[in-house]
């Protein structure tokens, strides 16, 4: 395969950036998203030029550290993580635009790699129970009810890779703290620091920079993981409990 | 470049001085308009019982509640919850938009939209269309009483006859009522999400459905008024 590829390129970031062209030729379909690139920074490396920077880690779709806007789409044109995107999904002659994830509370630190600590940040805000417990309990001592766990699971598998902040007209983390709060609010061992977790997450959202949720659903279409959008409806229902309760 | 994010951490968040708080004054807010748009639907649509049953209804609006309630008292009551409710509604819009377009100022060369409807993206200017369209209307039947057909404007029935006899008023106000269905079609299930309505797939797709229904039926209701008068079966 033979692509045009229109690259974000930002030596650091204080200074600004501008798209840059590169021509690849000798593409295999069955390469990821990521290989093409690793291609790419090769012939560059060949020919004395700076590598372009983009973040990965596992390639397995599971770590949450990949992450392009490839066409206009958080991870491209498939639902799945950038690494697990591969080369079949695109067409000889493509031209592909990738740029990094844009968020000011994501700034870019160079080329396609974004500072995602803001999502840390949001995750201590609340995403741990904060006391010491001890060795593990018996596990059978607290019981959780079925459908409490299987919903708990299902959004515990978000990645926090900022596909939903990229995805957002309005880049909100809406979608990321909706799956925290339901993961742990779904739990008995989530309930004490229920109403003091989602204030405090919200609040650091909200520090952060991040746009309020219009409900408009580019998210949930963006996750790699489909977290649903119920968990932004649990996310503003425990909000609103624990305005209620006097938070 | 990045003067928003700060690696700080909030203490003494508080609830009610957060996003979600502004989300859930737009949500109220908006319900109140929904519950309201109802009402005055359901006067409009007196105009198929004819010119003195219109008439009276609209007087009785007035003297309703007396002599517990002065003259007009009961439509002053109603006008203070509009008001407080539009104060809150536009308060919350200019607030979020403010920070979602403070949120991503560097915009993506190519962005595609996947899964947002018409309605969810047309939400903050056909607001604005909306705010501009009632000032208007509030002029042409309310404050001002105009009657651009040029006839007599103490007679509720005939001015709305009158005005809807003009092609470009019927276009004005069906124009309106595009924007309004489409602000209600999303408006009514974002309401029911923000308000944590919609916690499983089924709830979801209620919400979604509901939001078609009222949106049919508020913009379809108030439509028939004028498309009445425009083929001739009120005059």
């Amino acid at each position: 395969m033979k692509l045009t590829l229109k690259i974000w390129r930002q030596p650091n970031a204080a200074s600004t950036g501008a798209m840059h062209t590169y021509e690849l030729d000798g593409v295999s379909p069955d390469m990821s998203f990521l290989e093409m690139l690793d291609v790419l920074n090769e012939d560059l490396n060949a020919k004395g030029e700076e590598p372009i920077a983009f973040d990965s880690d596992c390639r397995e779709g599971i770590c949450g550290m990949c992450g392009l806007m490839i066409n206009g789409q958080a991870h491209g044109p498939e639902v799945t993580t950038t690494c697990q995107l591969h080369m079949r999904s695109f067409e000889d002659g493509d031209e592909i635009v990738i740029e990094p994830w844009r968020a000011d509370a994501f700034p870019v630190l160079k080329d396609l790699c974004v500072d995602r600590g803001a999502f840390d940040r949001i995750i201590q805000q609340g995403g741990y129970i904060s006391v010491n417990t001890g060795s593990a309990p018996e596990a059978h001592s607290i019981q959780v009810p079925k459908d409490a766990a299987d919903r708990a699971f299902d959004v515990a598998t978000c990645i926090g890779c900022g596909a939903c902040v990229a995805a957002c007209p309005n880049g909100s983390a809406s979608l990321f703290m909706g799956a925290k709060i339901t993961h742990l609010g779904e739990l008995p061992q989530g309930q004490a620091e229920r109403d003091s977790r989602v204030v405090n997450m919200v609040g650091q959202h909200d520090h952060e920079g991040f746009g309020g949720c219009t409900n408009i659903g580019e998210c949930t279409a963006a996750c790699p993981k489909e977290i649903p959008l119920d968990v932004i409806s649990q996310l503003n229902r425990d909000l609103r409990t624990a305005l209620r309760h006097g938070h | 470049m990045t003067s928003v994010a700060t690696p700080t951490l909030v203490k003494g968040a508080r609830a009610a001085r957060s996003t979600i708080a502004l989300k859930l004054l737009m949500a109220v807010s908006g319900l109140v308009f929904i519950g309201y748009l109802l009402l005055h639907m359901y006067g409009n649509l007196k105009v198929f019982a004819g010119h003195d049953a219109f008439n009276e209804y609209a007087h009785h609006l007035r003297t309703f509640g007396e002599p517990m309630l002065p003259y007009t008292g009961l439509l002053w009551i109603i006008r203070l919850v509009l008001i407080v409710a539009l104060v809150a509604h536009v308060a919350s819009f200019v607030a979020l938009a403010a920070r979602a377009s403070k949120a991503r100022t560097q915009k993506y060369a190519v962005k595609k939209n996947i899964a947002s409807t018409l309605s969810s993206r047309t939400m903050r200017w056909g607001g604005v269309a909306l705010f501009i369209f009632v000032v208007w209307h509030l002029i042409h039947f309310t404050i001002g009483k105009v009657n651009p057909a040029g006839g007599p404007t103490n007679d509720p029935y005939n001015l709305m006859v009158d005005s809807f006899s003009l092609w470009w008023m019927t276009v004005i106000y069906l124009l309106a009522l595009v924007a309004l269905g489409l602000h209600l079609h999303h408006g009514t299930w974002s309401a029911l999400q923000t308000l944590g309505l919609t916690g499983n797939a089924r709830a979801r797709a209620r919400a979604k459905r509901l939001g078609v229904v009222i949106a049919v039926l508020i913009a379809g209701g108030f439509a028939l008024v004028p498309l009445s008068v425009l083929f001739g079966l009120v005059d």
